[in-house]
């Protein structure tokens, strides 16, 4: 048997003929609702990640008639996910972006999928909440901005993706106001993570276990996670509570129709210069969907890359865009890590990669010569990836980098989710170049600000001092990692100074929405993916009551 | 090379829990990969082998990674990475670039290609790309760090650690699905997974190992 039936999803594609892919059965089907292009259909959403999926399942619940894109495939996690890093490099984002800046991003892995799910699909599953003051760091902290969301209001919405997804979590979470006990035990703490737990209790703060989207139980049709250490290139198993696995199905269960392998190239506007639908590829073609209204929703280059190539003789400087912010004070979270090698055996790859946590230095403020937070993970790179993080700055080849790999079974190391500053000059915008279908491609320019670099140095020394509490040898920092993306389509008060309102409803178009990692105006220091679908479900309501109220 | 973990071949696991069928037929596609180069040129590939061998040395008795070949394949199906440093051309421009210009290199050292020089001198000039001190008119605007970090090192270093010979190699446990792993806790080691020899007990470590599966 060849290969070929491996990557037959991204060359065809399978939402539809009136049925979808169902990822829980091997070839398995189960019927989908579809609509013909000129039907004027509620809602279109481009993108169908943890901001898409969301959504589009909360519409489609509520009864409204939703058509959600996704440019990517429409995996069967059960047949076609290998258990191997090269291959699974089909759920990331390969088409060619150009980047720049004093700091160019490396893309791809970490921070851009491409599959109908999302990023969800390759996540780590770290599931974590922002510190509420973070939703007022300009007020409260003293940098950033305010977020036009109360942290109360997010708090619910935190408990209701937590319980959609059946989060596994400990019993007592040590930092910020109380929350609801998670749904699901949390997992065994494996080798790398106790290493982290003793490197936090030589340094006297607090640490736990990671709230993981992945079961530690039975659920439906999802087995309890086995630990086979392969989550970040794709879950065979389905206990990891993807989009793809959750969202998705209920989405299409609740009546919404997917058309994966969809690429969005623009969005039109009519007469009255409000939205009127948007122009995708498919099946070797450019077709147009018309739609009441439109949610872009491709995360924070895909997002302002489909609004600025959408520019017409009425908004030349793309759409949504009076503020002359989309595509701007773009973010990621820094990423970098202190490695070092114990006596023990650590065997890092076993389990989901990052066990256990600490967010000690997102809740306490004194003792910082920066602004912002910074968590720090356990850590298990499977071995191409331990291999780039030797080859970065550690800069290893030739019989050093041999000898190096293997230590692999005796590495620890611990790893932030820096937060960044947002800055104008961090931004998203077309190049020349073109991509396979005749788009613009995105030129992504980050450089890190004096902020960005005294919290990285904190933490590296931080975490340096920690991996010395535990007798780690050959210690070294990875001084150029980053991950996640935030910001270019910011949330704010004043349509001056933002893109879209807290309801993520543009404020140029009032039928244009923006519901993804695009509108967080700080990043925080935590993986963003929970809070995107917080913003989701909040979004939903926001638009069910709106509808009732005919203000929609 | 004296190996850490005698006689463990994670192939040897093909059959068992451990391995699905994606899994099998990816790595079978994988290692079916080598022989003669299938996108650059005679001269190009030449090159390439030659600094393969410099950048992941590897021991001469077991059947080598052929990492040329698994450069070349890369090149072939032109998949890129998802981002690209904006000083560099494309993927497979970037290479041929990248080769041409080492060459180049080496003929302005001693009037041979880089195939020609002893293996000091090629990586001393490896090294001289490590610190971006090549500037031969050849290399264009691309400097040659970057070609080095983001292709040259990347691209051989992740061909390495793709290959089941390296994760033999690193005493990696591989794939893992349906079984995945049951003793998550430090010093403990599944029964399939490789034992690392301690001092004295390498007979004990080699025949666990044969029995990983």
């Amino acid at each position: 048997m060849s290969d070929d039936y491996l990557t037959d999803a991204l060359r065809n594609p399978r939402g539809r003929d009136g049925r979808a892919p169902d990822v829980f059965r091997r070839g398995g089907w189960v019927p989908m609702r579809e609509y013909p292009d000129d039907e004027l259909v509620d809602f279109v959403i481009v993108g169908t990640g943890a901001g898409g999926g969301p959504l589009a399942c909360r519409l489609a619940e509520a009864g409204f008639s939703v058509v959600a894109f996704d440019a990517g495939a429409w995996w069967r996690p059960l047949e076609e996910f290998a258990s191997d890093e090269a291959h699974q490099e089909k759920l990331f984002w390969t088409g060619e972006r150009l980047c720049d800046g004093d700091n160019p991003l490396k893309l791809g892995t970490n921070n851009s999928g491409r599959a109908v799910g999302g990023s969800t699909v390759h996540f780590a599953m770290v599931s974590l909440r922002f510190r509420p003051e973070w939703f007022k760091s300009r007020t409260l902290l003293g940098y950033g901005l305010d977020w036009p969301l109360d942290w109360q209001d997010m708090w619910r919405y935190y408990t209701e993706v937590e319980q959609a997804l059946k989060i596994s979590g400990p019993v007592r979470y040590p930092w910020g106001p109380k929350r609801p006990r998670y749904p699901y035990r949390q997992h065994e703490v494996n080798a790398p993570g106790l290493a982290l737990a003793r490197a936090c209790e030589a340094m006297g703060i607090a640490w736990a276990p990671t709230p993981l989207a992945t079961v530690s139980a039975p659920r439906e049709h999802s087995p309890p996670c086995v630990y086979r250490g392969f989550c970040v290139t794709g879950c065979a198993t389905n206990a990891k509570q993807s989009g793809l696995i959750t969202w998705i199905p209920w989405a299409v269960k609740a009546g919404a129709e997917i058309r994966d392998l969809a690429m969005v190239g623009r969005i039109e506007t009519g007469e009255d210069g409000l939205a009127s639908g948007v122009h995708y590829h498919r099946e070797g073609e450019w077709r147009f969907q018309r739609a009441r209204n439109v949610v872009v929703a491709g995360y924070a280059i895909e997002t302002p890359r489909l609004l600025l190539n959408s520019a017409n003789s009425r908004y030349p400087d793309g759409l949504a865009n009076s503020s002359g912010l989309v595509g701007k004070n773009l973010m990621v979270h820094t990423n970098q890590a202190v490695w070092g090698t114990l006596e023990e055996e650590v065997r890092w790859y076993k389990g989901p990669p990052s066990l256990s946590l600490s967010e000690h230095w997102n809740y306490e403020d004194s003792g910082k010569d920066f602004f912002g937070g910074y968590a720090f993970m356990s850590q298990g790179p499977l071995p191409a990836a331990w291999a780039g993080a030797q080859t970065g700055n550690h800069g290893l080849w030739g019989q050093a980098l041999v000898d190096e790999m293997q230590k692999y079974n005796h590495q620890v190391g611990l790893k932030i989710v820096g937060e960044t500053l947002p800055q104008e000059r961090n931004c998203v915008t077309l190049a020349d170049e073109r991509d396979e279908f005749g788009l613009p491609v995105a030129r992504v320019t980050w450089s890190e600000c004096d902020n960005d670099r005294r919290l990285v140095n904190h933490a590296v020394d931080f975490m340096r001092r920690g991996l010395e509490g535990i007798d780690a040898r050959d210690i070294w920092a990875e001084a150029d990692g980053t991950a996640h993306l935030m910001g270019t389509a910011r949330m704010g008060s004043d349509p001056a100074t933002s893109v879209v309102n807290a309801d993520c409803r543009s404020w140029d178009i009032p039928n244009l929405w923006i519901c993804d990692g695009s509108v967080f105006p700080t990043s925080g220091g935590v993986n963003p993916s929970e809070t995107i679908q917080a913003i989701a479900l909040r979004t939903a309501n926001r638009i069910r009551e709106l509808a009732r109220r005919g203000e929609l | 090379m004296k190996l850490i973990y005698p006689g463990y071949d994670v192939l040897s696991k093909r059959h068992s829990q451990s391995w699905d069928e994606p899994t099998r037929q990816v790595i079978d596609a994988r290692l079916a990969i080598g022989g003669a180069p299938r996108f650059l040129n005679e001269a190009q590939w030449q090159t390439l082998d030659a600094v393969c061998q410099r950048i992941l040395p590897q021991p001469i008795d077991r059947p080598p990674v052929p990492l040329a070949a698994l450069v070349d394949n890369k090149l072939l199906n032109d998949r890129g990475d998802g981002y690209r440093d904006a000083r560099l051309p494309p993927l497979r421009q970037a290479w041929q670039l990248g080769l041409t210009a080492l060459d180049a290199e080496a003929q302005a050292l001693d009037g041979r290609g880089f195939t020609g020089l002893t293996a000091a001198q090629q990586d001393a000039l490896l090294s001289a790309m490590q610190r971006n001190e090549l500037k031969h008119s050849v290399w264009k605007s691309m400097p040659c760090v970057v070609f080095f970090s983001h292709r040259l090192i990347h691209d051989i270093t992740s061909a390495y650690y793709a290959h089941p010979t390296a994760w033999s190699e690193i005493g990696f446990g591989g794939p893992a699905n349906p079984r995945g792993y049951v003793r998550m806790g430090p010093d403990s080691r599944d029964p399939w997974e490789p034992m690392a020899a301690k001092p004295g007990a390498q007979r004990k470590a080699e025949k666990r190992n044969r029995h990983v599966g």
